[in-house]
């Protein structure tokens, strides 16, 4: 900031090259990614904040109506479900999600090369796209084609994107699945990080396994748990494109989700208004969660995460 | 220090070119601009087709033919899966970067353009070229005409919904193709008693389900009782016959009609045909558009003569003719308004080229019924001749082919019609709060 003020690049130039002032020219390094963040979020965030306060069916002029999309869209009962069905694919699959991650991840922050081999066998799921994994899992679970037919299994043979708790059991095992190699990686990172002294420690006290896991592993990653689940969390909140694929959002309603709402009104229903007003929501959920985990977190203590896994 | 001053300033221009050039490109690769010429140099007009055999072929083979033609000019096809070029096409529009050609359905999408000034009125192009529109089926103009101008020449084939039953399970259960609905309501029992689903249904996609209230509708209350919706009369959804129509649905499901699971099948993947041709279901509602693939996807089902197909049986005591059909009574293709003058020359040198026996004869080869007159003898000719005069006569003879609703209706309305017919056929909402829910979002 200061080199704008000062205006003649030359000489901001010659300053940035003195070692004393090099903490003035570490701004200018964040300035792509900031010019990308503006452009490719900042515009369109604003943009579509405009577009909440007006009626456009998409295709023809857009007039401004002021509110009249924010009491439509707040009146409608659907928005209280779908905030629910989000909450519930985000509360389960942070459930299911998070403690298999770190097993996963602790079991496999050895440096045996089984371990290496079977990392990679786990990683698998994430290197698909959930398009091509949904389209899958449609065809596996089909009661009448898929797998259970097929193996002549009775207990597979359910309909399991037709009934509204069986569809929502199905969503969060997939979403599970796809992304538990993901937050295993980063427990694998950092349950690497923890000190192995700590254990030698412990085990000089006579701690098991299991009790050090419970007294070291699990304390030490503290941190990266709140990484994690924040990145969980916050995605859920935008999760589309697999129960697009997969349910459409059925069925009836039961995994409506809020961005599934939000493209079924904007692209479906042609109603951008609403549909912009839903995706304002949709922003401000991920924000007010991601700032209430960094709370969680104690980023204020910026000491005890630097101890966390020095 | 001269150097390094360079370097940042480029450094800088980089990063502010760089995704504005990012941005500028990505819309303009979005959608084939419409000053943006293509094939070598040619004047060129784009349009935008669907994916899916045989009709992309037929299609596609059009387009060709009309660029070997016409050395001077090119038309340009891309081609979008179903559901994704429905939203594509809105978004194009609403961007500015429509294709010269806009395919669609008609009805309330079209309605939408057209008052958004987006396409152009053919209408004076019609009447200088008389022998276009006289080579055209009458019946097959409805959709594509907004306040009495056409905005959508009619184009492709004619693809009424008809009950498509499976021989070989008829016999093995020892029944006969029902007469009337009483018929249907006693076969349900028999075919469930012999472990066959009577009817396939992909219920996830909401359309499939909506066939069967287009008939019930239709058959106990005539067409009068949909037309209110559409001429958006208040409560029309409640009209008794209606509430009939939303009942007689939900006796079908609480009776087991539909195959297990038909809510979570997905008529894109044409699982529910297969459920036909498998032995698995008896009968399935359906658009003509099935019997191809199932011919080329069944073995000898269709060639084997398995396949039977009949209209819509009537409701005892109801008030619609029982030679009444719904469905698709064309595909249109409208002229996007800012496309260029020449652009919109070249499109409608196409149109014309569309409106001739090669096209009918493509379309027919492939098993379909061309929008145009006097295919009766190509028809005759036809492998699938049975098939064809069938579908040919239910078009002619039906005193009111009506439009699927989905496309009638506004894309607003239509996406609550869709929502809450799922939830009818899910019984987790009445037929009362099926017509509340409706009556709503009439004239929206």
């Amino acid at each position: 900031m200061t080199a704008i003020a000062s205006g003649a690049p030359g000489r901001t130039g010659r300053r940035a090259v003195a070692p004393d002032t090099r903490d003035r020219v570490l701004p200018w390094l964040a300035l792509p990614a900031l010019l990308f963040f503006v452009v490719f979020g900042v515009v369109p965030l604003v943009g579509v904040l405009a577009l909440s306060f007006t009626t456009w069916d998409g295709i023809g002029d857009i007039t401004f109506t002021g509110p009249a999309s924010w009491r439509e869209v707040l009146a409608d009962p659907q928005l209280p479900h779908g905030l629910w069905v989000t909450f519930q694919v985000m509360a389960l699959s942070w459930l299911v999600q998070t403690p298999a991650s770190i097993l996963l991840g602790t079991f496999l922050a050895g440096h045996q090369r089984y371990r290496a081999v079977l990392a990679v066998i786990f990683f698998i799921p994430l290197l698909l796209s959930s398009a091509a994994i949904a389209v899958a899992y449609q065809a596996l679970l089909d009661p009448n084609f898929g797998l259970g037919a097929g193996l002549g299994v009775d207990l597979l043979v359910q309909d399991w994107l037709g009934e509204p708790h069986l569809a929502m059991g199905v969503i969060v095992f997939i979403v599970s699945w796809q992304f538990i190699p993901f937050h295993a990686l980063i427990y694998q990172g950092g349950v690497r990080q923890i000190p192995r002294s700590m254990y030698e420690a412990a085990q000089l006290d006579g701690a098991g396994r299991v009790r050090q896991f419970f007294s070291i592993t699990l304390p030490q990653l503290k941190y990266t748990i709140i990484t994690s689940s924040t990145l969980m969390v916050v995605g859920s909140v935008t999760f589309f494109d697999l129960i697009f694929v997969l349910t459409q959002g059925g069925p009836g309603d039961a995994t409506r989700v809020l961005a599934l709402d939000m493209y079924k009104r904007g692209f479906q229903a042609n109603l951008m208004g609403p549909a912009s007003v839903i995706a304002v929501i949709i922003v401000l959920t991920g924000l007010g969660l991601a700032l209430l985990l960094r709370r969680i977190g104690g980023a204020s203590n910026p000491a005890a995460s630097q101890l966390d896994g020095a | 220090m001269e150097i390094r001053t360079t370097t940042r300033r480029t450094f800088l221009g980089l990063s502010l070119t760089l995704p504005l050039g990012a941005a500028l490109t990505a819309c303009g690769s979005d959608g084939p601009s419409p000053s943006s010429g293509g094939g070598g140099g040619k004047p060129t007009a784009t349009i935008w087709y669907l994916t899916g055999q045989p009709a992309e072929g037929v299609r596609k083979a059009s387009a060709e033919r009309f660029n070997k033609a016409n050395p001077d000019a090119a038309v340009k096809v891309t081609l979008f899966e179903n559901d994704a070029y429905k939203t594509k096409i809105k978004t194009a529009i609403g961007a500015g970067q429509a294709p010269t050609l806009i395919f669609g359905w008609g009805g309330g999408t079209l309605r939408s353009y057209v008052q958004a000034g987006q396409v152009d009125d053919l209408t004076p192009w019609l009447d200088e070229n008389p022998q276009i529109k006289d080579k055209l089926l009458e019946s097959t103009f409805s959709a594509g005409v907004i306040d009495d101008k056409v905005y959508g020449l009619p184009t492709d084939r004619i693809q009424p919904i008809v009950l498509f039953y499976n021989k070989r399970v008829f016999d093995k259960v020892g029944v006969e193709p029902p007469q009337t609905w009483g018929d249907v309501l006693d076969l349900v029992p028999k075919f469930n008693a012999a472990g066959v689903a009577p009817f396939s249904l992909a219920g996830q996609s909401r359309w499939t389900n909506m066939m069967w209230l287009e008939f019930l509708f239709d058959r106990i209350g005539g067409p009068e009782v949909f037309q209110a919706v559409y001429d958006g009369e208040k409560n029309a959804w409640s009209h008794p016959d209606a509430i009939k129509a939303l009942t007689e649905v939900q006796k079908l499901v609480k009776m087991n009609a539909f195959v297990k699971g038909f809510s979570s099948i997905v008529a894109d993947q044409d699982a529910d045909q297969a459920l036909l041709f498998t032995d698995k279901a008896a009968m399935m509602l359906h658009g003509s558009w099935t019997y191809g693939s199932m011919k080329s996807n069944g073995g000898d089902f269709v060639t084997g003569g398995h396949l039977g197909y009949m209209n819509f049986p009537p409701v005892d005591g109801g008030k619609g003719d029982p030679s009444n059909t719904f469905g698709n009574p064309a595909q249109y293709l409208s002229i996007y308004s800012k496309a260029t003058p020449e652009q919109k020359e070249i499109a409608k040198r196409y149109l014309a080229s569309l409106v001739t026996d090669e096209e009918a004869k493509a379309w027919i080869d492939v098993g379909s019924l061309p929008v145009l007159k006097g295919t009766e003898s190509l028809l005759a000719q036809s492998p699938d001749a049975d098939f064809l005069k069938f579908t040919y006569d239910i078009a002619n003879n039906a005193k009111h082919f009506g439009q699927s609703w989905d496309q009638a209706l506004s894309p607003t309305a239509a996406e609550v019609l869709l929502d809450n017919i799922a939830k009818l056929f899910q019984l987790s909402i009445s037929p009362q709060q099926f017509a509340e829910n409706m009556n709503q979002v009439i004239g929206k």
